[in-house]
């Protein structure tokens, strides 16, 4: 029941062969030439500074909440930069290719990219910017900080978040591998069909796709499963809902969306597995096939998605606006039911990606009205960040102009979202780079929250604030460039350009792409400033205080910065929802724990890498069709987790005179650290 | 809602706080995954309640024609036993009965595996006759279904068998108890979908 293949293929390897080495392709030898000079630097830097121990000991194979959290952090902020890249070349590539006088280079009949090798480049740019930087950015700062919010330990299950980690790296890994070995799909990042159908799309590309979104959302709905118990379960004494940080809700409901839609689009997936593994006829033209079935089933999951990683971001705004204000969250009971309407209404207008379908006026019409009804919620939030600012005592500090931004970037996205909501309209704009536009200035609100978040909790968690000024540098930068880039969008797609295009019929638009153009140069001016930020914070690394900004309002500013492993030495008792906020109003937040009890921790643990790295040759092998070792490698993993079930570990005890002197010496440090500079005593002498 | 405790009575940390019941976060987040699970279900539903129409049949066989009635009312009589035998087993992890629950487990255990057996013959014989998964949309979408529920009895059944040597070995430790309970939620689980694609296909797409 398998099914035909076009090309040769070999029981040992499968379909793979020297001939997958795209090594006649200049771009991507150079990339991999980056790669690897990279990777021989890192693994050489940990080699020689003698820190291989240490990185899998402290951080690979760690359950602990937050060190997985910063581990998502960096996978988000790489795959960031490559599909950041991916989009780069995508814009040069309309700029150069434009009419039919244009010139080719390096074997493009216009521009420098083939049409294919086009299409797999915004394929890519689409899968990785939401997948494996979007996604692993909200759940990263998800797991940072919920536990500490909430005053837990660690996550309700931290085997099992060390393993959501693990599935979303190899997820990843199957994207970078996708690179130098064979292709990605060229079939767009939501899978059109039936052009991903086996008949039309032979190739390997759509079965790395398949494999990388597979492995990545089953880490997800783990992710989520673990937060929901997280929050459910694990609230500390006094914690009421009514009590718990905005963020927390917006992480709820996120994550509520997140366990209720990722299997939809498991089940699509799979039916697009098994027609082109087995042949089946899902979603094929012919035999009874209905592609639109997949279109739905996708977007089922598709536009929820959107509100997944559109929420977390709403909540850090609300963390943020109020300690940068100084001033309580403005209406924080509709803060939390306006999450809860867009979450839900955001499971009921997926259709809306599909106007031109063909669904009739009555549907259109539902769809429609429910789109907009999607910004009565958003707008109580928009308001409610206003108010929340009026009459505050705003420090602009980097967070707060990240969150500024952020609100501007919703009211461009949002106002034109609505545009595209009337169904009439978006026959006219439909698939246009209007939509591209609008969707761009959406997912920078998630940029912006998630920068802005970044740099929120950085003294949290690394013990030093990032560079303020160099920040802010960066943030200028970033917001210049983006409004460069997508602001031409919104004309071009008036005039007509359709988005996937590698080739722009009209020589006329040249002066807009040049504009777009600009302001790729100018991201990666941005992308300087990010650096040089980051060097000059790590350089100087000037501690930074429990309550970092001196305006924090919520629990996680209580516990000591960094936070240590075990979080709160003794857990505390929430008396009011701005827990900190009322202990500083009483005068109560510098009073500590008197008295210390046992703290039951978990051990660390290789099973989650292992299963990742596992996941990651399963994914290879089924996408090359090498069968031994897809089955050896699914074996694996199930033999695997069954003797992991037999360990008898049931983590260690933190005892009460262990807690006493690690905080007595985080006490001492810091009165070390508060200290003034002074002048050396010899100069004193001199005198 | 701040509160009004004064400042000198306020209660800042709770050292008794940190004894969480680990039973009860497992089982609650099994639960969770099972709506997961149910909704993976649901797209597979959908999917069978789109695609069994004379269109995506292709000229080939629809429900009517492709279902076993009589094995249809045997299986759901077999699956529930399974059920009632696994339940029954767990009675006896009240009283620590390690060969009562064994005795559940491979009662639960052989009656699923008569379960797939029937359910395997039937897809196997189907295929057979030319009416295989790739014979039309709506042949996929029915061996997709009965296969998505035969592969989670499969691994219900790995757990029993994993289960029965950790009764055996390990003795009714926490970790063993709680997977014996969240194992019982997970057969159970799966009947009830059973129930459905026995009521969705068997009945409803039967009498069509």
């Amino acid at each position: 029941m398998q099914v035909a293949l076009d090309g040769p293929w070999s029981p040992l390897l499968g379909r793979l062969s020297l001939a997958a080495i795209p090594y006649s392709n200049p771009i991507l030898v150079s990339t991999f030439a980056v790669v690897v000079v990279l990777g021989i630097v890192i693994v050489g830097a940990a080699l020689r500074y003698g820190k291989v121990g240490y990185i899998w000991r402290e951080w690979l194979t760690s359950v602990d909440h937050k060190k997985i959290g910063v581990m998502y952090i960096i996978l988000g902020l790489v795959m960031l930069f490559r599909g950041f890249i991916d989009g780069a070349m995508m814009r040069t590539q309309q700029l150069l290719a434009d009419g039919p006088n244009s010139p080719g280079y390096l074997g493009a009949q216009h521009g420098y990219l083939p049409p294919y090798h086009f299409d797999q480049i915004y394929t890519a740019h689409g899968t990785l910017m939401l997948f494996f930087a979007a996604t692993p950015l909200v759940a990263g700062l998800g797991n940072l900080i919920v536990p500490l919010q909430i005053g837990a330990r660690d996550m309700a299950f931290p085997y099992l978040n060390a393993t959501s980690l693990w599935l979303t790296v190899s997820g990843a890994a199957l994207c970078m591998i996708s690179l130098f070995v064979g292709e990605f799909s060229n079939a767009t990042w939501v899978g059109l069909m039936p052009f991903s159908e086996m008949p039309t799309n032979p190739g390997v590309g759509v079965d790395y796709w398949m494999w990388a979104f597979q492995l990545s959302s089953l880490g997800t709905t783990f992710n989520a499963i673990n937060m929901i118990a997280t929050i459910v379960k694990m609230r500390a004494p006094g914690m009421s809902w009514f009590r718990m940080p905005v963020y927390c809700w917006s992480s709820l409901t996120t994550n509520i969306i997140g366990l209720s839609i990722f299997p939809v689009v498991t089940v699509a997936l799979t039916m697009l597995g098994i027609d082109r593994y087995c042949g089946t006829h899902f979603f094929t033209a012919g035999y009874g096939g209905n592609f639109m079935l997949y279109v739905n089933l996708f977007w089922i999951w598709g536009h929820p998605e959107v509100y997944f990683l559109m929420l977390p971001a709403f909540g850090l705004f609300s963390e943020i606006v109020p300690t940068f204000s100084n001033k309580a969250l403005f209406g924080y009971p509709t803060m939390v039911a306006a999450s809860f309407s867009i979450g839900g209404i955001g499971w009921v207008v997926w259709a809306h990606h599909f106007f031109t379908m063909g669904m009739g006026p009555a549907l259109n019409g539902y769809f429609s009205a429910a789109t907009m009804l999607v910004g009565i919620p958003t707008g109580v939030k928009a308001f409610n960040w206003l108010f929340t600012m009026y009459r505050g005592r705003i420090t602009y500090a980097t967070p707060m102009l990240w969150a500024l931004i952020g609100l501007v970037l919703l009211l461009i996205g949002g106002l034109t979202g609505m545009m595209l909501s009337a169904s009439v309209f978006d026959y006219t704009v439909h698939n246009s780079l209007f939509v591209v536009a609008h969707f761009h200035c959406m997912v920078l609100v998630i940029g912006a929250a998630l920068f802005a978040g970044v740099t929120y909790w950085w003294p949290k968690v690394f013990g030093f604030k990032l560079d303020e000024k160099n920040g802010q540098m960066y943030f200028w930068t970033f917001v210049i460039a983006s409004l460069l880039v997508f602001v031409p969008l919104f004309y071009l797609g008036f005039a007509g350009v359709t988005r996937r295009l590698d080739y722009i019929y009209n020589p006329a638009l040249k002066p807009l792409l040049w504009v777009s153009e600009g302001g790729i140069g100018m991201y990666f001016v941005s992308l300087f400033y990010f650096g040089k930020m980051l060097y000059v914070s790590l350089r100087d690394q000037i501690p930074a205080a429990a309550d970092s900004w001196g305006t924090g309002r919520t629990l996680e500013w209580l516990t000591h910065t960094p936070v240590p492993f075990y979080n709160f030495a003794v857990t505390p008792q929430i008396n009011a929802r701005d827990e900190l906020a009322w202990r500083k109003a009483k005068g109560l937040e510098g009073v500590q724990p008197t008295q210390y009890v046992p703290i039951h921790l978990p051990n660390n643990t290789a099973v989650p890498v292992i299963l990742g790295a596992l996941a990651t040759i399963f994914g290879f092998a089924m996408t090359w069709r090498i069968w031994w070792l897809s089955l050896a490698s699914l074996l694996a993993i199930i033999v695997v987790v069954i003797i992991r079930s037999f360990d008898k570990n049931e983590g260690y005890i933190l005892s009460a005179e262990d807690i006493a002197r690690m905080e007595n010496r985080i006490a001492l440090a810091s009165i070390v650290a508060e200290q003034p500079k002074r002048p050396a005593l010899v100069q004193v002498e001199a005198h | 809602m701040a509160s009004n405790i004064p400042a000198a009575s306020a209660v800042l940390w709770n050292p008794s706080a940190d004894e969480h019941d680990p039973i009860s976060a497992r089982t609650y987040g099994f639960w969770l995954y099972l709506i997961g699970d149910a909704l993976l279900f649901c797209g597979v539903f959908a999917s069978y309640a789109v695609l069994d129409n004379p269109v995506n049949a292709a000229g080939g066989p629809l429900t009517a024609q492709v279902i076993n009635a009589p094995h249809g009312l045997l299986q759901t009589f077999i699956i529930l036993a399974s059920v009632l035998a696994y339940s029954l087993g767990t009675v006896s992890l009240k009283t620590g009965n390690q060969a009562g629950v064994r005795l559940g487990i491979i009662a639960a255990l052989l009656l699923g595996a008569a379960f797939l057996y029937i359910s395997g013959s039937d897809l196997l014989a189907l295929a057979a006759q030319g009416d295989g998964p790739t014979r039309s949309a709506f042949l996929s979408v029915f061996f997709t279904l009965l296969l998505t529920h035969g592969l989670h009895m499969v691994f219900g059944i790995l757990w029993m068998l994993v289960m029965l040597v950790q009764v055996s070995v390990l003795g009714f430790t926490k970790d063993v108890v709680g997977r014996l309970l969240n194992l019982r939620l997970f057969w159970q689980f799966q009947a009830t979908m059973w129930v459905c694609v026995y009521f969705y296909v068997y009945l409803l797409g039967g009498s069509r």
